[in-house]
């Protein structure tokens, strides 16, 4: 994949007033801006573009992810929400033949030009839309990724705290050194939460994670979700509107390739400024 | 519209002849099952013929003893040694290249039109009779590098005839992996490496060792290219090192069938009963390591 640097000054470290400056308007209500009081966001996209190939799949986005908060990507299929949320971790660098510009920053810092992927996603983790364990044991699974950055505490009770967090221990505690594969879609996806936290990141992006499971299922991840937002920057990937509206705080619409609205939540159910918004949550089209 | 004309109506639109058209696959059924029988049958005669021949012949005498002039006393003690010898050795030089390559291949190597050409000169290579592969190891090994007749020229020659099945085997076998796989492991922070030993290669193993087997074993059964680098000569003893002259199974059968007298024929379809019941073995356990790896494999 290709990295553009569009203007040397932009790499640079830039000072969350500047950031305001220079971002373009950006389709967000005037509480959505970022206020001298409130913290810095934890992630900033700006002026983002990607394609695979030829095909532009990103045009233009530019937004803020909140610290401690759920952050909601809703649109129809192929609208580009999960392409912007694999562009937060780097993870669209393993799809050969694909293009980036523009600039993601965790912290202020560009993590494209001023970090190491490898670091990048230790720090932004991601649960995928499949249950993926790998072919080992429950512990393996949570504790491999802790190992394998160098984690220098005791493994037994990092793998009891994640398998916690992710409200599976209660299920697995006596199993431990059994596959992962024998675990239920709904435990495996709580395992791969698990495995996910085990290497203590700040962010954690979720790709339509409660997709291939059942409504109690879906539920139960649902509260682990919300349980996590005191602790995690959480970004979240979503077909279904309802759960959205559940558990996030702030959501961003997209729609062919476009941020079309982002906003708190409530208001954007509630008294969407655009149209297309509108249809989409009143379910006219997607 | 009632039933009997919408049925009536149907009728007038299909012609369905569902007598005629079992009668096609029932015809077809026959077909195949001699051409299937054919193929069993010519192995079966094979078989019964060499069986025939070889079992009279097959003692504890003719596995411990040195070939010889005399039917009554040669053996295939040095072939079946020499064919050890070069399966391992052949093994030691093919086996991590392969699987070397194949990762590169598949892991690392940026998808574009010089990987697309590697691609392409592997699968050719694997496809190219044996027999230029010995033409190659008798210019570089035997001559070029000044190795002689030697079971170390022998084996670097079987090496690159079998290397290219053990490339696309293995890129199967990684092939194979889901993508998730390596998505969440490369999601929690892990270099490329650290993807390949800890997940791929474990969960690659026997897909790749079934490749392997298989692979030595075709180097087992070959004979065209050790009789191009020199090989076929009467060997009464074993090789004490690399550079020794050796014999192999395959070679000892062309050998003896090259013989007018009668004797030695037998002496030939004893060897190739041996011959045949280690590729049995070496197949079968590659069939069972087949049958662990769908059994066990991430879904």
């Amino acid at each position: 994949m290709n990295v553009t640097v569009r203007t040397k000054a932009m790499a640079d470290h830039v000072l969350p007033t500047e950031a305001l400056m220079r971002t373009q308007p950006t389709p967000w209500s005037e509480d959505q801006q970022l206020q001298p009081s409130s913290p810095p966001p934890k992630m900033e996209v700006r002026n983002l573009y990607f394609w695979y190939g030829d095909k532009l799949a990103l045009e233009d986005i530019s937004l803020q992810i909140r610290p401690n908060e759920v952050t909601a990507f809703i649109g129809p299929s192929g609208c580009g929400k999960s392409t912007l949320l694999r562009c937060l971790n780097r993870m669209n660098e393993l799809i050969p033949n694909t293009r980036l510009e523009g600039e993601v920053l965790l912290d202020g810092r560009d993590i494209y030009r001023e970090m190491d992927p490898v670091v990048v996603r230790r720090r932004v983790g991601m649960v995928f839309q499949k249950p993926n364990p790998f072919p080992k044991s429950i512990y393996q699974n949570v504790a491999w990724g802790a190992r394998i950055n160098g984690y220098k505490g005791n493994l037994d009770e990092l793998v009891e705290r994640c398998l916690r967090l992710a409200a599976l221990w209660d299920e697995v505690k006596d199993r431990l050194h059994e596959n992962a594969y024998r675990l239920s879609g709904g435990q495996q996806q709580r395992l791969c939460i698990a495995r996910a936290l085990a290497v203590e990141p700040e962010v954690l992006l979720m790709d339509e994670p409660a997709s291939a499971l059942d409504p109690i299922a879906t539920a139960k991840l649902e509260e682990t979700i919300l349980d996590l937002k005191t602790s995690y920057t959480i970004v979240i990937v979503t077909h279904n509107m309802h759960q959205a509206s559940r558990i996030s705080d702030t959501t961003a619409f997209f729609y062919m390739g476009e941020l079309i609205e982002m906003n708190r939540t409530d208001e954007l159910f509630t008294r969407p400024r655009e149209k297309r918004t509108e249809d989409y949550i009143t379910g006219r089209f997607g | 519209m009632g039933m009997v004309e919408v049925e009536a109506a149907v009728a007038a639109r299909f012609d369905p002849r569902p007598i005629e058209r079992r009668r096609i696959g029932q015809v077809l059924a026959v077909v195949l099952f001699f051409s299937t029988t054919f193929g069993l049958l010519v192995l079966l005669t094979l078989l019964v013929d060499v069986v025939q021949k070889g079992l009279p012949w097959l003692d504890w005498q003719f596995l411990t003893s040195y070939p010889s002039r005399n039917p009554e006393e040669a053996g295939i003690k040095s072939a079946i040694v020499g064919s050890f010898w070069m399966m391992l050795l052949t093994a030691l030089f093919s086996v991590p290249v392969g699987i070397g390559a194949a990762i590169y291949l598949e892991e690392y190597a940026p998808r574009g039109w010089f990987l697309r050409l590697v691609q392409l000169n592997i699968a050719n290579l694997a496809g190219i009779p044996s027999v230029i592969y010995g033409i190659l190891g008798l210019g570089l090994f035997v001559r070029f590098f000044g190795l002689g007749r030697s079971l170390l020229a022998g084996a670097l020659t079987m090496s690159l005839l079998v290397l290219p099945i053990i490339v696309i085997s293995t890129q199967e076998a990684l092939r194979a992996i889901p993508q998730g796989i390596r998505e969440s492991a490369y999601a929690l922070g892990a270099t490329r490496w650290q993807v390949v030993s800890s997940h791929l290669l474990p969960i690659a193993a026997p897909g790749i060792l079934t490749g392997v087997i298989l692979s030595l074993s075709r180097a087992m059964g070959e004979t065209a290219p050790l009789i191009m680098i020199g090989a076929l000569t009467f060997i009464a003893f074993l090789p004490s090192s690399l550079l020794d002259p050796f014999t192999v199974l395959p070679i000892q059968i062309f050998n003896w069938t090259a013989r007018p007298q009668e004797a030695f024929r037998g002496l030939a379809a004893a060897a190739i009963l041996v011959l045949m019941v280690f590729l049995l073995l070496m197949n079968l356990s590659a069939i069972l390591l087949r049958n662990y790896y769908e059994r066990h494999r991430p879904h």
